[in-house]
């Protein structure tokens, strides 16, 4: 259920000023991502004081940055493991993570399936622009398959992970997917994960247009938005759109959503019960 | 009062593993989160952890691999809590880029690393002391460490409590360093008492305006802001300004490693510790840590019995090392052994310091060394001398 709070929601009181201007390309989705996150915090009205935002390494990376919390840039890979040591520690702090397709589900994807099968209250943003941007342009576990990198001159022979289907398939209590042209139906879903008790996982289709967009001839900024799925395509761009670079099948919304046992709260009551009982 | 060491006040003495009194050490210096991946010999810690940190609201988890445990030991303490792991060999080497990153967003934590024989999978069982120079150079790049080397079950438990206040002050990674002999030796310890800590890193006060996370005052140490507290900084593995957030301007990069050192360079006489056994008239100075240490003091008790005057420099501290403490014990010293099971560690340091080459043993087949080997060659040496 789509809420216009868009009036009354200014992006700047959310930002660290000091860090503007941003280093994101023009054209880049994660700006489009990061205010949509911003937008779902202010409309849960979550205390800056009490968010602590985790990210790793890469474009996506670099967002914690700019936003006005408590922010933790950490290794690469790494986001949700430092994530669930500060989740477990302090429970009264909101954790969010912001991670990328290469920092989430290459590097980091061991954290990633045992985060989703923990199920500690977490909310996992992962940005996927299907590249490793900030070194360059390599190829990434989400690069569609036939698309030129940096490391793939013949044409990516790998076939690409469904990052919705593997945190599904992993456990996670709540799993959805957005693409940055539907800005307020994104913040919408970030806002069902947000208030999720358990692990969320949020993918973010996101387009890197200098590097990946360039390499592969999409066109321009819009151009690719319109590309992310054919679903999303208005009809009247039907004509000056070819096909999609992403698989069509790729589907968008709350696609998973399960009532499982948070596990701090469980930890914690468990812990409560022994503390009572007799040793 | 205690019966084996009136200073420790009313303490519980107890029979306890290496490992057990690690774990208790912790215990009693306010460690509340522990992350760990089983790995032998260092399992019993997180054992026992896993069974008494819930106890006293504390948090055991055990995490999917070595690397996310330290990552989320740091996490843990990040959000203000004393957090530590612990492994061994194969284990310390994949913690080694999260520590760099722990040294060097200055955030407080202790590893410890029970040695067993290496390289690779090596020897799980069987004890080693080859990790001292990956305890100090593990991560990459240049950053200060401190790396303690108890040599007791006694001295296990009180250097735990010691790595948590050195962590807390100097705002930095602690790695405990013990042989698989003293984790699973069985020694009884004097618990509680005077022993148990009550240092806490310091937090930053005053007004968010004033505050910068990693300004200091003479002392070299910032104030740490804990989440929540309404100061909202941004902590990074990238170099940064005195502000927190990243910067590549070279006067601020040069102020911020040189600042990690000075931490620890200004504070030595709070960190340096050592033992020093009849040095002061030794023709024969032995130089030892850990299980290799306890061999070296039944030598030279032997010795001195056959009327030789041989001496024992024990680091306990073993990095930053107490090379100003080596230097006068060795100062009448003709000849110098060091017996330690791996290759040439600590022989490398010492002839460093003391700017001469000099004897030692070394044995890595996973075996301890014996007294009498230690005896054996320190006689030679001293008849000798």
């Amino acid at each position: 259920m789509y809420i216009d709070t868009a009036a009354e929601f200014d992006v700047r009181d959310y930002l660290r000023k000091e860090m503007m201007p941003h280093f994101l390309c023009p054209g880049c989705g994660h700006g489009i991502a990061l205010r949509a996150l911003l937008w779902a915090l202010h409309d849960l009205k979550i205390d800056k004081d009490k968010l602590a935002v985790v990210s790793g390494i890469g474009c996506a990376g670099r967002l914690s940055a700019y936003i006005d919390a408590n922010t933790f840039h950490v290794t690469h890979g790494r986001p949700l493991a430092y994530a669930t040591g500060l989740a477990l520690a302090r429970p009264d702090l909101h954790v969010v993570v912001i991670t990328g397709d290469g920092d989430c589900l290459a590097i980091g994807g061991n954290h990633l399936i045992h985060a989703c099968r923990r199920n500690l209250k977490l909310t996992c943003l992962m940005l996927n622009n299907e590249v490793y941007g900030m070194t360059g342009g390599q190829v990434s576990p989400t690069t569609s398959e036939s698309m030129l990198t940096t490391t793939t001159p013949l044409g990516n022979q790998e076939p690409h992970f469904d990052a919705c289907a593997l945190a599904t398939a992993a456990g996670a209590g709540f799993v959805g997917r957005e693409v940055t042209h539907h800005v307020p139906k994104l913040k919408e879903l970030i806002k069902e994960g947000l208030e999720h008790p358990g692990f969320a996982f949020v993918e973010v289709l996101s387009d890197c247009t200098e590097i990946f967009g360039r390499k592969n001839d999409l066109g321009s900024s819009p151009e690719m938005v319109m590309r992310q799925t054919s679903a999303i395509r208005p009809s009247a761009y039907a004509d000056t759109v070819d096909t999609p670079f992403r698989s069509n099948t790729l589907r968008t919304g709350v696609l998973a959503k399960t009532d499982r046992p948070e596990y701090g709260a469980s930890y914690r009551k468990a812990a409560a019960a022994r503390t009572g009982a007799p040793r | 009062m205690n019966a084996i060491d009136p200073s420790l006040g009313k303490a519980a003495v107890k029979l306890v593993s290496g490992n057990h009194a690690c774990a208790l050490g912790a215990l009693a210096a306010g460690c509340r989160f522990f992350a760990g991946y089983p790995i032998t010999p260092s399992s019993e810690i997180a054992e026992r952890l896993s069974r008494q940190l819930p106890e006293v609201g504390g948090v055991f988890v055990q995490m999917e691999d070595e690397i996310a445990s330290m990552a989320a030991v740091i996490g843990a303490s990040m959000g203000g809590v004393k957090s530590m792991t612990a492994t061994s060999g194969p284990g310390f080497s994949l913690k080694q880029e999260n520590i760099g990153y722990a040294a060097g967003a200055e955030i407080p934590c202790v590893i410890v690393n029970v040695m067993r024989g290496g390289p690779s999978t090596g020897m799980p069982t069987r004890p080693s002391q080859a990790d001292l120079m990956q305890a100090r150079w593990g991560s990459h790049g240049d950053y200060p460490m401190i790396a303690l080397t108890p040599a007791s079950v006694g001295e296990i438990y009180s250097e735990t409590i010691r790595a948590f206040d050195l962590a807390e002050r100097f705002r930095t990674p602690v790695v405990l360093l013990y042989d698989q002999v003293i984790a699973q030796l069985s020694e009884t310890v004097a618990l509680g008492g005077a022993g148990r800590s009550s240092a806490t890193r310091t937090w930053a006060s005053g007004s968010r305006e004033a505050y910068q996370p990693y300004a200091t005052g003479s002392d070299a140490i910032p104030a740490m802001a804990r989440p929540g507290d309404g100061y909202r900084v941004h902590t990074t593995g990238l170099t940064h300004s005195e502000s927190g957030f990243p910067t590549q301007q070279p006067e601020a990069a040069t102020r911020n490693l040189e600042r990690l050192f000075t931490k620890l360079d200004k504070h030595r006489d709070e960190i340096d510790s050592f033992e020093a056994l009849q040095c002061d008239d030794a023709d024969v100075l032995i130089v030892a840590i850990g299980i290799s240490a306890r061999a070296a003091t039944r030598a030279v008790e032997q010795c001195r019995k056959q009327g030789l005057r041989v001496g024992l420099f024990r680091p306990i501290t073993f990095w930053p090392f107490p090379e100003k403490q080596l230097r006068a014990a060795a100062a009448k010293a003709k000849a110098v052994l060091v017996p330690e099971m791996n290759t040439g560690q600590l022989q490398f340091v010492v002839e460093r310091v003391l700017g001469k080459p000099v004897d030692a043993i070394h044995l890595f087949n996973g075996e301890a060394i014996a007294p009498a080997d230690i005896a054996a060659r320190a006689t030679a040496l001293a008849k000798g001398a």
